[in-house]
């Protein structure tokens, strides 16, 4: 597969390791975290942690839109689900985010009609044939998703779509950046930025982050290369004292992002004030809403929605792992009461979230880490150097 | 949130100038190309589909950029290696 | 709009009851280098917790339960083995190996409720027949009669039931069984999407050997007979919810002179498994499990047709979970891999036939995949159903 493959080459991520190994100072250990979702998945789905020095740990931070969406907006949208002749629709991801009365997935086997989509545009469709039905679509996501959802939008109100409606919670990813960066608990020396979100929004949304924190950042890709080369890159920056914002994934990723994504986004919604984050706790200003123009495609104005605060069970630390705080082992929980069969926490439930990759993918990688060692104390082989094979 | 595949635009479909078709290793899809309106793609070009819309056009020239540091990389990994083996050679 | 919180449902209470009772001490760690004693107790825990007698959280069946992962084996075993346990159904093989009147067979049955009923590359009919048969087939089996109980649905055109009766008769001819006994039933409109069939099988077990994944043992490696994933792709697409072409067809066929040629030429098998619902990782993990082994298996190694996986990336899906229907893993004793590989690329239908990997003493239970790049990820048993996943 064209520009996946290339980016996959076992031969040079030993190349890279070995320059970051060189790079890391003797005595001295780094946290860089690792904004979004796709990337903890893809680092644990290829055991990119293998590759790293044993002093550089890479953080999860809380770019998983399923995971930050709190207790109660899913129990508001399993009640929008519930309502008399209304087809929910959504994305495969949310179909196992447990509300306070089971998921999505739960609701469907009790018979509410709940159907997952691909597209926002497989909604629409899914509307125009149904008539007689009102449909909903269940919008998540950061500013990756939400230009598609502000299309349809403008798709909906084209075709003067009368049963169609959204239910809208896309959060925008600064926010939730410079509370991790506020937060006392955390001391990161760098981060990866977002991939794909960059798309949208650039790279210059980053720019406080070296300039007002100090803190390097690398925009990087989505292949196990792409994120070696831009740990290597953050580590380049530590060594040489610098802080900037650099783009790795220059390939896909427009220094000043897409402005016709975000102008579809500016003309159909609007930043709420404040919203809640699952473990985030309120921030101001990092999510958004549909406009007023488009209240007719707001299933938030068309419906009568619970909005009751849930707070997250207590035996729940998924906020602490969002941030960054603690591993996804180190939650009291993980593995035994919490699993991806029965997930307590969005962080288990979504296959981005740091505790389902973990537990998925990852729960054996530090026994590899403890082989090769292992290997590397025992007489070498000729030409080997001791490196994980 | 993140799932963006490259794919290559293969052909717009007449009726719909916001839509075309996509081939993702030999799989096509009709994707919505309405977010790059400011500098469609034409057939040949690859662009990053998320959710059924391009997100972006990919600049092969800052892929072919990416990939040479990757080999210049490799060879001096590799030199590196070789040197390394042969100095084993007592 | 209320303010205030509320405490959650007591679900989560009761799951936090349950582990906790269940919690034992910790044991003394095993001193593995590289990894702290906390994080290597909370795995000893996980692991404690994976081996836990399986219950049915579920108070209603959820689609999970039939896609051939986790739930489904938690609910067969809480549910079905509880019911009838005795030990022919114990082993829960593909086909049951039975002893009767001096004769050793094979018995087993299937369910099909595919959707679409016609597809590229066959129809339910196909499967209705292969299916059943591949079942014995890796059993060791030689089969010889179906069963078919047909579910109608009303309001079915007849002359699809034609194609798919005749769909039948040439695949069992082709498999060289005879179907001799049937049922049909009708059901209103709205039930059976359509059609659903049932097929039993027998064969008889010829050969003095006996298979079962329980006895794979570390050194022995593992085999499959071709690319993955390519019927449960062509349903998906075939679905046209999702808008995709693409050239797949399903890998729909009769298995037994394919498994015949492999036992003929090795003595060593140890197991054979037909991989259909759950994919090539269910299946490995079945090995795991039951012989309380650890399988490690290659990426690189796995044959996945380039649209295939053009299609499962396009979704977000993995391959190894995806459904095959005429395709086998075998398990072989290590020394014999090479004559199992050559056994099974000279059948047309192991032409790409290909050793993946192979079980090991390490990690009982589990099962590791080296990825392309050189890390390992562990496959585990499948959770709810394959959903196309945006991210």
């Amino acid at each position: 597969m064209r520009f996946v493959d290339e980016f996959r080459d076992a031969e040079k991520a030993h190349a890279l390791a070995a320059k970051i190994a060189a790079l890391a100072e003797p005595g001295r250990r780094y946290k860089i975290m690792e904004v979004c979702g796709g990337h903890t998945h893809t680092i644990y789905k290829h055991g990119l942690e293998d590759y790293l020095p044993e002093t550089i740990t890479l953080v999860h931070g809380p770019g998983c839109p399923v995971c930050v969406i709190p207790m109660g907006r899913v129990d508001d949208a399993m009640h929008l689900a519930a309502q008399p002749d209304v087809i929910m629709t959504s994305f495969g991801d949310m179909m196992r985010v447990p509300g306070s009365n089971g998921s999505f997935f739960d609701a469907k086997a009790r018979g509410t009609d709940i159907r997952m989509v691909y597209s926002p545009l497989d909604s629409l469709k899914i509307a125009r044939a149904n008539p007689d039905r009102r449909v909903v679509f269940m919008a998540i996501g950061f500013e990756t998703t939400a230009p598609s959802t502000a299309m349809t939008l403008l798709r909906a109100a084209a075709e003067g779509l009368g049963n169609f409606s959204v239910f809208c919670n896309h959060v925008t990813i600064i926010p939730a950046i410079k509370a991790i960066l506020d937060s006392p608990d955390l001391r990161l020396d760098g981060f990866i930025g977002p991939g794909h979100v960059s798309t949208v929004i650039g790279c210059r949304p980053y720019e406080f982050i070296a300039r007002d924190y100090g803190k390097p950042v690398v925009v990087a890709g989505f292949e196990p290369l792409d994120i070696l080369q831009s740990i290597y890159m953050l580590m380049l920056q530590l060594a040489e004292g610098r802080s900037e914002v650099e783009n790795q994934y220059a390939r896909v990723v427009p220094w000043h992002g897409n402005l016709v994504a975000l102008r579809a986004i500016g003309q159909t919604m609007e930043l709420r004030p404040y919203f809640e984050w699952r473990g985030l706790g309120f921030i101001s200003h990092s999510a958004l809403r549909i406009r007023d123009r488009y209240a007719a495609f707001d299933a938030e104005r068309l419906f009568e929605v619970p909005g009751v605060r849930v707070a997250d069970p207590k035996a729940c630390q998924c906020g602490e792992v969002l941030k960054g705080v603690l591993k996804p082992w180190e939650c009291k929980v993980f593995g035994t009461a919490c699993t991806p069969e029965t997930p307590i926490g969005t962080c288990m439930v979504s296959p981005e979230g740091a505790c389902a990759a973990y537990y998925n993918y990852g729960r054996m990688h530090r026994q590899r880490v403890a082989e090769a060692a292992a290997a590397a104390a025992a007489p070498p082989a000729a030409g080997n150097g001791g490196l994980p094979s | 949130m993140c799932l963006g595949i490259p794919g290559e635009v293969v052909e717009f479909l007449p009726e719909q100038p916001d839509l075309a078709k996509v081939d993702v290793s030999g799989v096509r899809r009709v994707i919505n190309v309405g977010l790059l309106a400011d500098a469609p793609p034409q057939p040949g070009d690859w662009v990053l589909i998320h959710v059924g819309f391009a997100l972006s056009k990919i600049d092969e020239g800052e892929a072919a950029a990416a990939l040479q540091f990757l080999e210049g990389i490799g060879q001096a990994y590799a030199d590196e290696l070789a040197a390394l083996a042969e100095s084993q050679i007592e | 709009m209320t303010g205030g919180s509320e405490a959650p449902g007591g679900w989560i209470a009761e799951a936090l009851r349950e582990h906790a009772e269940q919690d034992q001490p910790d044991q003394a760690d095993l001193g593995r280098p590289g990894m702290t004693d906390r994080e290597q107790q909370v795995l000893d825990r996980i692991d404690r917790a994976r081996r836990r007698r399986p219950r049915v959280r579920e108070d209603r069946i959820t689609m999970s339960h039939g896609a051939g992962g986790k739930a489904t084996h938690t609910l067969i075993e809480a549910i079905f083995l509880e019911a009838f346990r005795n030990p022919l159904l114990e082993p829960l093989e593909d086909a049951a190996s039975l002893a009767l009147g001096g004769s050793r067979l094979a018995l087993t049955t299937d369910s099909y409720v595919v959707s679409p009923l016609f597809f590229p590359g066959g129809c339910i009919g196909d499967l209705a027949v292969n299916g059943t048969v591949n079942d014995l087939a890796v059993a060791g089996a030689t089969p010889r009669f179906l069963s078919a109980g047909f579910i109608l649905e009303e309001g079915f055109p007849v002359a699809d039931l034609a194609r798919i009766a005749a769909a039948i008769r040439d695949a069992a001819a082709a498999a060289g069984v005879a179907v001799v006994t049937g049922d049909t039933k009708v059901v209103e409109r709205g039930k059976a999407d359509g059609c659903y069939i049932n097929t039993a099988g027998v064969g008889v077990i010829e050969r003095d050997v006996t298979l079962g994944v329980a006895r794979a043992r570390p050194g022995d490696a593992i085999l499959v007979s071709g690319p993955i994933g390519d019927h449960g792709v062509t349903i998906m697409l075939a679905r046209g919810e999702l808008d995709i072409e693409a050239d797949v067809t399903s890998d729909t066929a009769p298995l037994a002179g394919l498994a015949a040629a492999l036992l003929d030429a090795v003595p060593g098998v140890r197991a054979m498994r037909d991989a259909t619902r759950g994919g090539v990782a269910t299946i490995l993990n079945e090995i795991a499990r039951s012989a309380g082994v650890g399988v490690v298996v290659s990426e690189d190694d796995i044959p996945v047709r380039p649209a295939v996986r053009g299609a499962a990336e396009l979704l977000g899906i993995d391959p190894m979970y995806v459904a095959c229907e005429g395709r086998m893993v075998a398990v072989v004793e290590g020394g014999q891999a090479d004559a199992a590989l050559a056994a099974l690329r000279a059948h047309p239908l192991g032409e790409q036939a290909a050793v993946i990997g192979q079980v090991t003493g390490e990690s009982p239970g589990v099962v590791r995949l080296k990825t392309a790049f050189g890390g390992t990820r562990i496959v585990d048993l499948l959770v709810g159903d394959p959903l196309p996943r945006i991210c």
